[in-house]
């Protein structure tokens, strides 16, 4: 199905999402794998119990087997039985520059995946579409390195103090000061982790009686940041404008659950690509619902900042909107800027109430200054203002291969999900064997891909996911693609029906309410 | 009809409230250069009393060398979680140091020191489990324990009595209800030197109390790493325990390896669980190359010069001697802790008039060359919400004239602002 637009004066240029549905005798069969690795691993614990097969796990001090037990039986039977027969394709350790080309350490398990050996020899230029390294900058030679390394002999590496007390540097100031003129905003802070930006952020902003309208497939930081700040929590379906319009309309009509007193505040949660599917947020709508509510919008920009728009300022540059429509923007330096780090940026009492009031400010490390200097050197060459013009060729050359690969791979028939601009890239695999194949046949090809599975998407929906980057070059691209072709056709993932279905937007369905109340 | 105009009428609070312009915490000091021994302060050279820089390892050549390399070697950023190509050689190499450096089996790395025990408490306490934690536990264990949604009991500071008081009380409840008793995780929360006041926990007790009543020790060795034992292992060898008897050991690498992020070590069986559990390990980006290869060195220098404890303790102890009898302040802390509080033998009355007092001592002491801060807290947020007060740190690289400056120019601003 693809989806079109409506309200379509809103959007200034073409919304091209697909998400194509998984074909009926494939979900039956991802079931059936799904069942008989299940019986299997019955089978397997009843042998362990009694002894019939060696138990490799690890165990419970002698001292200590008449505590309660650490971990339930069945929390662990997933990982037990099925992660630990793939769990080869996650945790590769690399020793080079996670760039375009990329150094891994070869390591074998003699006893299925229980214990890895490494031989010690590396695995040379490995193309590395697993690392979110969308602008290159994740570089060992160039301006950013040697100016990081100039800080780092005179800052040293660690701050050992928090911002409020004696860790606020000057180089933290002047790396908001430009992180705010990046984005077009008044001002902003930054943090030393991104996920802590989420979950330390959220509860200062809102607390108990007041609502969160989340997306479905939020990131577990954003989820645990609703989760710890007290709030109602509201879920509304994936990109889904009117499942969110339904419960905007409802909570103001109907107010809090038993009190039936109006809320205080209303907050919006979204992310800019979400990372699982590829998809890009419906900005310019939500902004319009956000204005006709009267509520407060919370942009999550992880992966799109510097990986969208022409000038790499993000989602709100990509649909041309303007940034102080949204109250508070986030990001993290991790993705597009190789480096480490989220900011929050906004008006200046938004920033002015954090700095008093984050959790952060008060009780954790500030960042370290290497790190500081590397995103300093990263933005201004992506703003132009290092005097080349590197960032926009590299902004311009992420956004083609996008556009090339993502347009390769459906012309040779596999599911991809998402947005045609997203340089996240997810084919579809479903079955449980296919993706540990997927992954150990691509590696043997010289090719890194990241493979997922439950839990971090459904259970029948795995997936086999690419990210771009401008490092790439168009003949790694094409090497690439040409191996997934070969492995697509070994493992036979090819499910495309590519039938064009008449556009029609996805049925409005009933939402799903979930009130958590901590 | 009558939603609309529901919709029309309701008008929400503004997204934050304005701050005050003078309100203690919205100004930061600004650091210009290294926040190293001699630190310039908002345009001032003093020296430095205030940067957890236990062992001096910020400003040292060999760290930052070592650091230089890996940046060489890797450039800055991870571009991605342990799980997804972040796994690097350091990372690895690092875990297997600290591991063997405690005397465990195995060590796992979390890339910011306020998630390492924020992520590792929820990931083996869920909801229905029952964590007993001392009052003065830092905010970071606070928000574990907030995630974990588990029924938390405070027990009374380091009052060993309050504690065995709540563990009696929860066995009768157990007695009424065995089949619910049989699957209730239970768990102590304590940290090695605390945060908040300076003191240590009485370990030799918690262990017997442990294999009493069937508990398991979490222990936060933030301060205490690095400080504590005859090699820096914290406070395991200050009372010589064996380090198998604390399930979890968790501390940050952000005060003595003066670098970034955190670890947990402990035996294989508890540490494995956090790899796929700890929220901050898997959704997060690992820790960059650079800090690991500079929390690698300072690994080394620990092992290289085991006599710096002894040095960082007597200098501990010159200082507390040296500040006790300030008129109008009294020294809050055990005399080998590192970081001290100083706190107000009378209050004003209001906490905010407390803490524009000890601002206008900290301020003094800035004028005159010796940078101090005030220990900072989110008052709202906070369970015990401890008094104001100004911290001291008591770092290896302070020559003794130094310390004695430090004492005597405490004295004499508490002269100056408070009689």
């Amino acid at each position: 199905i693809n989806h079109i637009v409506h309200n379509g004066a809103l959007y200034k240029r073409p919304f091209n999402e697909a998400f194509e549905e998984t074909p009926m005798l494939v979900a039956v069969l991802t079931y059936v794998g799904y069942g008989v690795l299940t019986l299997f691993g019955y089978l397997r614990d009843f042998m362990r119990h009694w002894k019939i097969e060696k138990c490799q796990n690890a165990t419970e001090r002698e001292e200590q087997k008449d505590f309660v037990p650490l971990y339930q039986d069945f929390e662990n039977f997933y990982n037990r039985n099925l992660y630990m027969r793939i769990r080869d394709s996650w945790n590769r350790p690399i020793c080079s520059v996670p760039g375009a080309k990329v150094d891994m350490m070869e390591r074998v398990s003699h006893d299925y995946n229980w214990t890895f050996t490494y031989t010690g020899r590396v695995i040379k230029d490995v193309i590395n579409m697993g690392s979110y390294n969308y602008l290159g900058f994740a570089q060992k030679t160039g301006p950013c390195q040697e100016a990081a390394a100039k800080v780092l002999s005179q800052y040293g590496a660690g701050v050992c103090s928090t911002r409020q007390e004696m860790g606020n540097l000057d180089k933290h100031e002047e790396l908001e000061k430009l992180v705010a003129r990046f984005l077009g905003v008044e001002s902003a802070m930054t943090y030393g982790m991104g996920f802590a930006t989420n979950s330390m952020n959220i509860p200062a902003l809102v607390g108990k009686g007041c609502l969160i309208l989340s997306d479905e497939l939020n990131h577990a930081s954003l989820v645990l940041g609703a989760r710890l700040s007290g709030a109602t929590i509201r879920i509304f379906k994936h990109n889904n404008m009117q499942s969110l319009e339904k419960l905007l309309r409802d909570a103001i009509v109907h107010g809090q659950p038993r009190t039936r007193r109006p809320w205080k505040k209303i907050l919006i949660l979204v992310e800019g690509i979400y990372s699982m599917e590829g998809s890009i947020v419906r900005l310019p709508e939500v902004i319009a619902l956000k204005k006709k509510y009267k509520s407060y919008l919370y942009l999550d920009e992880a992966h799109s900042i510097g990986a969208l728009g022409p000038g790499g300022r993000g989602v709100v540059e990509y649909f041309g909107l303007n940034p102080e429509d949204v109250d508070v923007m986030m990001g993290t330096f991790t993705k597009s800027f190789g480096a480490a780090g989220g900011y929050i940026a906004g008006k200046k009492e938004l920033i002015d109430y954090l700095r008093t009031y984050s959790h952060s400010a008060a009780y954790a490390t500030s960042m370290s200054p290497p790190v500081v200097e590397q995103i300093i050197t990263s933005m201004k060459c992506i703003m132009g203002e290092d005097g080349t013009t590197i960032g926009r060729a590299r902004v311009q050359q992420l956004a083609e291969n996008t556009i090339y690969f993502r347009r390769r791979l459906k012309e040779m028939g596999f599911i991809i999900y998402g947005n045609e601009d997203s340089p996240i890239v997810p084919l579809m695999l479903y079955m449980p064997a296919k993706i540990g194949a997927f992954g150990r046949e691509m590696l043997k090809r010289n090719i890194g891909v990241v493979v997922v599975g439950f839990p971090a998407t459904p259970i029948i929906e795995s997936r086999a996911r690419f990210c771009l980057s401008a490092a790439h070059t168009k003949e790694m691209l094409d090497t690439a693609l040409k191996e997934v072709n070969e492995v697509g056709d070994l493992l036979q993932v090819k499910y495309s029906r590519r039938r064009l279905v008449p556009l029609l937007d996805r049925p409005f369905d009933e939402t799903t309410y979930e009130e958590t109340e901590d | 009809q009558e939603k609309e105009e529901l919709i029309e009428e309701w008008q929400p609070e503004p997204l934050v409230p304005p701050v005050p312009k003078d309100h203690p915490a919205l100004n930061y000091n600004i650091v210009s250069g290294p926040p190293t021994h001699i630190i310039t302060v908002n345009g001032k050279e003093c020296i430095n009393f205030a940067s957890f820089n236990f062992l001096g390892l910020l400003n040292n050549e060999k760290v930052k060398s070592a650091a230089q390399a890996s940046l060489k070697k890797y450039g800055v950023g991870t571009c991605g979680p342990r799980g997804f190509y972040g796994t690097f050689d350091v990372h690895l190499e690092l875990e297997e140091r600290l591991a063997k450096f405690m005397r465990t089996e195995e060590a796992i790395i979390y890339s910011y020191g306020f998630a390492t025990i924020a992520s590792a408490i929820p990931a083996y306490s869920k909801r229905g489990d029952i964590v007993f934690v001392d009052e003065a536990a830092c905010f970071a264990i606070q928000k574990g324990l907030q995630a974990s949604r588990s029924n938390i009991k405070l027990f009374k500071h380091n009052d060993m009595a309050d504690l065995e008081r709540l563990l009696k009380e929860q066995e009768t409840e157990d007695q009424k209800n065995p089949r619910k008793a049989r699957v209730t995780r239970r768990f102590i929360v304590v940290e090695g030197l605390y945060m908040n006041t300076g003191d240590i926990c009485p370990l030799p007790e918690l262990i017997k109390l442990k294999y009493k009543y069937k508990v398991r020790i979490f222990l936060e060795e933030s301060l205490s790493f690095g400080v504590l034992g005859e090699h820096g292992r914290g406070i395991t060898e200050h009372f010589g325990i064996n380090i198998d008897d604390i399930d979890l050991i968790s501390a940050n690498m952000e005060n003595s390896l003066a670098s970034i992020g955190g670890f947990c070590c402990g035996r294989s069986f508890i540490i494995d669980h956090q790899r796929l559990s700890g929220q901050g390990y898997c959704f997060s980006a690992s820790l960059p190359p650079l800090l690991a290869a500079a929390a690698i060195e300072a690994l080394n220098i620990m092992e290289d010069n085991p006599d710096i404890f002894q040095t960082l303790r007597a200098k501990c102890g010159r200082i507390h001697k040296a500040l006790q009898g300030i008129s109008g302040l009294k020294v809050v802390g055990e005399s080998f802790s590192p970081a001290l509080h100083l706190q107000l033998e009378e209050s004003c009355g209001s906490r905010e008039n407390d803490v524009k007092l000890l601002k206008r001592v900290v301020d003094y002491c800035m004028n005159s060359g010796i940078a101090l801060t005030q220990a900072r807290y989110l008052e709202k947020e906070e369970k015990c919400l401890p008094p104001p007060s100004i911290r001291v740190v008591i770092t290896v690289e302070q020559t003794e004239q130094e310390l004695d400056k430090a004492a005597s120019l405490l004295k004499e601003a508490a002269q100056a602002v408070l009689n």
